[in-house]
């Protein structure tokens, strides 16, 4: 690689990295706005108020965001259902972090029956139809804060396992993991000190542009009336609720709507700048 | 007027220092020019400007006049009425130059339609004839087929054909023979030579190799970090070069009479490995049901002393790289034993022992790739003794570090950096440090200076020498590289398609070699000398597939020796007085 394209390749990378600064500064300015934010507000997101019901976004009673059909102000509201919806996405993310590259480094690097045996118990996860799964789970048990982040994980590591598992079967034919071999570094100390740190970049690629995929199946989920339950809220039920109000109050979806539209392209972009960044072919341009 | 001539070029990229820095020189009509250098010098740069090839974002400015006519920065039209008609250029890697959905006589039809160089009619017939002309054997068949059908020195021969089917004055090769087996590269080399008689053609050759220019070119360019350090004829540069930069290549290229110093051998003294009739085969993918196996090692039994080097030579395929492999434990053996210091060696690496396991050492071929790019150098160099002891060394991790890396020749400041920020040399040194740290009897290294230029070359290898003094280490030292065999081994065991042809003595093997095969390797070798230059071997053609061996013996279709007997029985390995030879006809032959 010549000097030249270096130089080329580190400014681009910097006009990229700027959607990646833009993107991570808006997703943590959320993050930090809505577990401060209700701390803030002079309401509660439980306390409903008749008279108020409906009310237009006002600064007058702080009410910035309005309030909704059974009067509750709905600026606390969209922040709470912001909390949760970033949480499903660190929850998702955390899941198919630990499941997702553990089992895929594991089948990858031992190879063989074992990895034929571990694939094809994915690929038969992969078969069951996981959200009818989540709507039978959600009938037959008590609807449950937990039972919606153990889905949406279950759903996201398999992905995030044969991912792994592919970079894990290049990775290990590579001549360091032979190096390491012959020093007699045991299996499990090359998995975790070897593969996985390598396997970093397209992991936290493929994280951030799953997560988009685990806010939305929730939102599916609450929209649905399937998720959270009140009066816990998330942006997907909010965006319920404010569809059955949309010609008196479009304030009612129009915010948390707008609210999770930035959530999921800000976490796109990242994932696209971030992709961008690790990926060694870009060097070609 | 000079055919071509390059004055006061100068190439740089935005944001770095220049890659080619005021070169000056000229080719006449019909001479050959050789330009050397080690790389990252702006050897091909340099062919890239002459072509107008180099890509968008680079500056070029001078001049470079062809035939009268400047075509640096020239638009593409006008490049176009010169590439192939005027000059042409010739690339190191023949797979990657042709296009692998096309079929070789369409490739070469494409550019007489393309340039109308022919009338139509005429486009079949001038291809076949080029295609001749360059020496592929079987043409009509050769014609319609694809690039990976061909072997390597075949598919070179089509780029050869495809760059002189315009009839171009000028014909740059950019190391067109590094990637080929050095039996293949002389007859590269020869067909070049042979060309140019014929057609007159003036030559640019490019490369690393000085053994390359020394039968080939007239006159010789030395570059060095884009600036031409001396321009003079071929043999003024072997005898008397002027610039101190051309001196050390020169001497880094004659150092091929270097021997190491006598091995003192006791007669009792038990040898640190033995392996006895090895064999190492691979299960063919996608012939599951007929189980067909490719044998990489056959019936190989080889000693090696204390501090002894054996080198193990041959060329792609055949099975150097799998028998080191297979002592080391990486790939299974599916016959015969190895003994190690006493002890029985036996399965993959990870049943082994751990005493086994740390006298027995690998240095891999490619210093960056062998070493993990998320670990710092220190880390590199001290994980052995955090997986064989870990208590001792949470202690003094930092001085052993120290120590290790100075044992190499490094600086301890290295320490802190991660492999990617380490050049092929520092890395390699890197790697051996960590084979060395558990202190191993005995040392393998797989092609371990073959990426690296002339000069760190020789550094690694008295690195490696001076180690073996000082520890009484063995080495089995692969390679393909003969010049490097004689630096370092005191014996070599010659390997041909999975078979040994001869393990002898390095100065019986150069100087009377017994089997015909080890003959036409040291025939193929390029000598930096001038006044030898090259055999032509355009008998000998190309090895086989290893998917198919030859019955008998393996050598037998390509050997000028060869009887009825040699295509019918396996030959035995022999003894002689300093060698043993699995040849029909070697108590016969005097080669």
């Amino acid at each position: 690689m010549s000097a030249g394209i270096v130089v080329s390749r580190v400014t681009t990378e910097m006009r990229r990295s700027r959607a990646v600064t833009i993107s991570g500064g808006i997703l943590i300015a959320i993050a930090v706005f809505a577990i401060i934010g209700p701390f803030i507000s002079p309401h509660s997101y439980l306390t409903t108020d008749f008279d108020g019901r409906l009310a237009e976004p006002t600064l007058e009673s702080f009410h910035l965001f309005g309030t909704d059909d059974l009067g509750r102000d709905l600026f606390v509201r969209t922040l709470l259902g912001g909390q949760v919806t970033l949480l499903v996405a660190i929850v998702a993310s955390v899941v198919s972090l630990v499941i997702g590259v553990a089992y895929g480094a594991v089948a990858g690097y031992v190879g063989g029956r074992i990895d034929a045996l571990m694939m094809r118990a994915v690929d038969a996860l992969y078969a069951l139809p996981f959200i009818f799964l989540v709507i039978l789970l959600m009938v037959a048990f008590e609807r449950n804060f937990l039972l919606i982040f153990v889905a949406i994980g279950a759903i996201n590591w398999l992905d995030m396992a044969r991912i792994v598992r592919g970079q894990t079967i290049s990775l290990k034919q590579r001549e360091f993991v032979d190096a390491a071999k012959l020093i007699g570094v045991p299996s499990w100390r090359i998995i975790f000190r070897h593969i996985t740190p390598n396997l970093l970049g397209v992991v936290i690629v493929y994280i951030t542009l799953t997560i988009p995929q685990a806010i939305l199946v929730e939102s599916f989920l609450s929209f649905l009336g399937l998720g959270i339950q009140e009066p816990q809220t998330s942006l997907g039920a909010l965006v319920n609720g404010g569809v059955s109000q949309m010609e008196q109050a479009p304030w009612m979806l129009l915010i948390p709507a707008g609210l999770l539209a930035v959530i999921l392209l800000c976490f796109n972009f990242l994932g696209d700048g971030l992709r961008d960044v690790f990926d060694p072919r870009q060097e070609s341009r | 007027m000079s055919l071509l001539k390059v004055s006061g070029l100068n190439i740089n990229y935005p944001g770095s220092p220049p890659v080619i820095n005021r070169l000056s020189f000229t080719i006449e009509k019909g001479e050959a020019v050789g330009l050397v250098g080690e790389s990252g010098s702006g050897k091909t740069q340099t062919a890239l400007a002459i072509m107008g090839l180099l890509p968008r974002n680079a500056c070029a400015a001078g001049e470079v006049v062809f035939d009268g006519v400047n075509i640096l920065g020239a638009p593409e039209c006008t490049l176009n009425q010169y590439r192939t008609r005027r000059m042409s250029i010739v690339f190191q890697d023949p797979m990657s130059a042709l296009n692998p959905y096309v079929r070789i006589g369409d490739q070469l039809k494409r550019i007489l339609i393309e340039h109308e160089l022919v009338g139509e009619d005429e486009v079949e017939s001038r291809s076949l004839e080029m295609l001749q002309l360059v020496g592929l054997p079987d043409v009509e068949r050769q014609y319609r087929s694809y690039p990976h059908q061909l072997s390597g020195g075949m598919r070179q021969r089509v780029m050869i054909a495809a760059a002189l089917i315009g009839r171009p004055e000028l014909l740059i090769a950019d190391e067109p023979t590094t990637a080929l087996d050095v039996t293949v590269q002389a007859q590269i080399l020869g067909l070049l030579r042979q060309l140019r008689d014929t057609l007159d053609t003036a030559l640019l050759l490019i490369t690393h190799d000085l053994g390359v220019v020394a039968g080939n070119c007239e006159r010789m360019l030395v570059l060095k970090d884009g600036e031409l350090v001396e321009s003079a004829p071929t043999r003024q540069i072997f005898t008397s070069p002027a610039h101190p930069d051309t001196k050390a290549m020169v001497t880094a290229a004659k150092r091929s009479d270097l021997l190491p110093c006598a091995l003192k051998r006791s007669a009792d003294e038990r040898p640190t490995l033995e392996i006895d009739s090895l064999a190492v085969s691979y299960a063919v993918p996608g012939e599951r049901r007929s189980r067909r196996k490719l044998d990489a090692v056959r019936q190989l039994s080889m000693t090696v002393a204390p501090g002894e080097t054996v080198a193990v030579v041959g060329e792609s395929g055949s099975g150097k790289t799998s028998l080191a492999r297979a002592i080391v434990g990486l790939i299974p053996a599916q016959a015969g034993s190895m003994v190690l210091l006493g002890k029985p060696l036996k399965g993959l690496v990870e049943s082994r022992s751990n005493a086994s396991r740390r006298d027995l050492q690998m240095v891999f071929q490619d210093p960056v790739g062998s070493l993990n790019p998320a670990m710092r150098i220190e880390d590199i160099i001290i994980e052995p003794l955090t997986v064989h002891e870990p208590d001792r060394i949470k202690v003094n991790k930092k001085e052993r570090v120290a120590a290790m890396l100075q044992r190499v020749g490094l600086s301890e400041a290295l320490s802190r950096r991660y492999p990617h920020e380490l050049s092929g040399g520092q890395a390699q040194r890197v790697a051996i440090a960590r084979a060395l740290v558990l202190k191993p009897k005995i040392l393998i290294c797989d092609e371990a200076v073959a990426a690296l230029d002339g000069s760190v070359r020789e550094d690694i290898l008295e690195l490696l020498r001076t180690e073996q003094q000082q520890s009484g280490l063995s080495l089995i030292f692969i390679t393909h590289d003969l010049a490097t065999v004689r630096q370092i081994s005191h014996r070599v065991l010659v390997m041909y398609l999975g078979r040994v042809c001869e393990l002898s003595d390095t100065e019986s093997l150069f100087m009377r070699p017994k089997h015909p095969y080890t003959k036409a390797l040291l025939d193929a070798m390029p000598i930096a000398d001038p006044d030898i230059g090259i055999v032509v071997l355009s008998e000998l053609g190309e090895a086989p597939s290893m998917m198919r061996p030859p019955a008998g013996c393996v050598f037998h279709p390509r050997c000028t020796y060869s009887v009825s007997r040699c295509g019918e029985v396996v030959p035995e390995l022999q003894d002689f007085e300093m060698t043993s030879v699995a040849c029909h006809r070697a108590a016969e032959l005097d080669l």
